[in-house]
């Protein structure tokens, strides 16, 4: 065993603990800023500043009863929650989050900072995002309660309206950068465009970010588009049924989405780890700074915007965001091979 | 270049390992006092008469089937969008003509009112 295999492991394990934090850490962000956002002080006890709220959640909810109910698939009702878990979990692992570094000289070649790096990264991340779906209908559908079975189908609804959009404002990324690879995608975009605006894609590629967040939006079940687990009509969707760990399994599969999905939209459209300032070996904290942003926005567009309506989204996303989708990946192709 | 894909896999394993053994723990620390009305569907408090599975309208399943249409259509556009530089011109209007094809498929769903709820 080589160091590079070793520290390679190290790496791996790491992430998958920074992801776990990660959620924890978004909980607490969540409560913290719809608290104040509501004028209220928010979770305080735990900790400081009630950092440690996320972990005596985990706490209770571990010594809390599991049912399931006696009419439920055992099987699938079981394995539900693993599947979304999973998902959340292996989507991630294509995302480079830094340069390479050799550890100051340590390791014989410089390792790259992130899981593997797949030379395909944007369509594992479309597959294996697309696999967190399954974890929710059968949830909805294995409870046998009406509540769960209304929050699967809906699920299933939010996913055929908005992913045909996710995948042409993807493509039109992949025209600008030539690439599959994330972290090609991401070094693509170094350099400034007269000394000052950093040449991220979000510039060439305004109407494209705009389709990928609210396509990202959707895909995660979060407000305005959290029709699966809408808590005054569903009371509380496809995880009705679910007590204990099981239920914070889908809790943490949905915040590592969230994480996911602004890691995706970081790389594809802000410049990934690049920032000006900090030494490259440094770039994961812009990386870090970035996502922190984006999920800032999540949590402010959740408690900011009502809910729409399930099939208002399935409008929205096949009348208006699929023709604009093809539009600006036609336009960008077009401009592409005419600037060069 | 397979060699690539092994971290995933790991990844997959260490997720799946992580979430069932995060169960199991569970099931060992809490306590479980099952009763028949605990056990039932939760209906808000009233007893559910009839089986969830039942038979349901899914109003949208045109559009599910359009969905798979038009999903396998987009990913044709994957690898052409990585080749673009290297098809130019030529790529550019087959693309445009594929896309045109799609287009008019698309507007007659729309005229004949599959986007619509059924």
């Amino acid at each position: 065993m080589s160091a590079y295999f070793i520290a390679h492991f190290l790496l791996i394990f790491l992430v998958f603990n920074m992801l776990v934090m990660s959620a924890a850490f978004m909980v607490w962000m969540e409560r913290k800023v719809c608290a104040y956002i509501q004028d209220r002080v928010g979770p305080n006890r735990v900790g400081v500043e009630g950092l440690l709220q996320p972990f005596a959640d985990v706490l209770k909810l571990l010594m809390k009863e599991e049912l399931r109910p006696k009419a439920a698939d055992a099987f699938l009702f079981t394995i539900a929650p693993i599947v979304s878990a999973a998902a959340a979990f292996t989507a991630f692992s294509v995302i480079p989050f830094g340069s390479e570094t050799t550890l100051f000289g340590l390791l014989d070649r410089p390792l790259p900072l992130e899981v593997t790096d797949v030379n395909v990264a944007v369509l594992v991340i479309f597959a294996i995002t697309s696999m967190g779906v399954y974890g929710i209908v059968l949830a909805g559908w294995s409870s046998n309660s009406k509540y769960s079975l209304l929050g699967g189908l809906r699920s299933s609804a939010q996913m055929i309206s908005y992913e045909l959009s996710y995948g042409l404002a993807l493509a039109a990324v992949i025209v600008l950068g030539g690439s599959l690879s994330l972290r090609e995608l991401v070094l693509n975009q170094t350099g400034y465009w007269f000394h000052v605006i950093p040449r991220w894609y979000i510039f060439l590629q305004p109407l494209g970010f705009l389709i990928y967040l609210t396509a990202g939006v959707a895909e995660t079940n979060r407000a305005p588009f959290d029709f699966p687990e809408a808590e005054q009509e569903l009371v509380a969707g496809y995880h009705t049924e679910y007590s204990s760990m099981s239920f914070a399994m889908f809790f943490l599969a949905e915040y590592i989405n969230m994480v996911t999905v602004s890691a995706v939209a970081t790389s594809l459209y802000l410049g990934g780890w690049l920032g000006p300032i900090l030494p490259s070996w440094l770039g994961w904290l812009w990386f870090l700074l970035k996502v922190l942003l984006l999920l800032f926005f999540y949590v402010w567009m959740r408690w900011t915007l009502p809910r729409y309506r399930y099939d208002q989204l399935m409008e929205f996303g096949w009348k208006w965001l699929l023709p604009a989708a093809v539009v600006n990946l036609i336009a960008t192709a077009a401009l592409v091979l005419w600037i060069g | 270049m397979l060699r690539a894909y092994v971290p995933i896999f790991l990844f997959i394993l260490v997720a799946i390992g992580f979430a069932v053994v995060t169960l199991l723990i569970s099931r060992l620390v809490h306590a479980e006092k099952p009763n028949a009305v605990k056990l039932e569907p939760y209906e808000c408090g009233i007893e559910p008469e009839t089986d969830a599975r039942d038979r349901y309208s899914v109003r949208y399943y045109l559009v599910a089937m359009l969905f798979v249409i038009f999903d396998v259509e987009t990913i044709f556009m994957f690898p052409w969008a990585v080749i673009l530089d290297r098809l130019a011109l030529f790529g550019l209007i087959e693309m445009a003509l594929f896309l045109f094809i799609l287009v008019v498929g698309y507007f007659y769903a729309w005229k004949k009112g599959a986007l619509e709820w059924a």
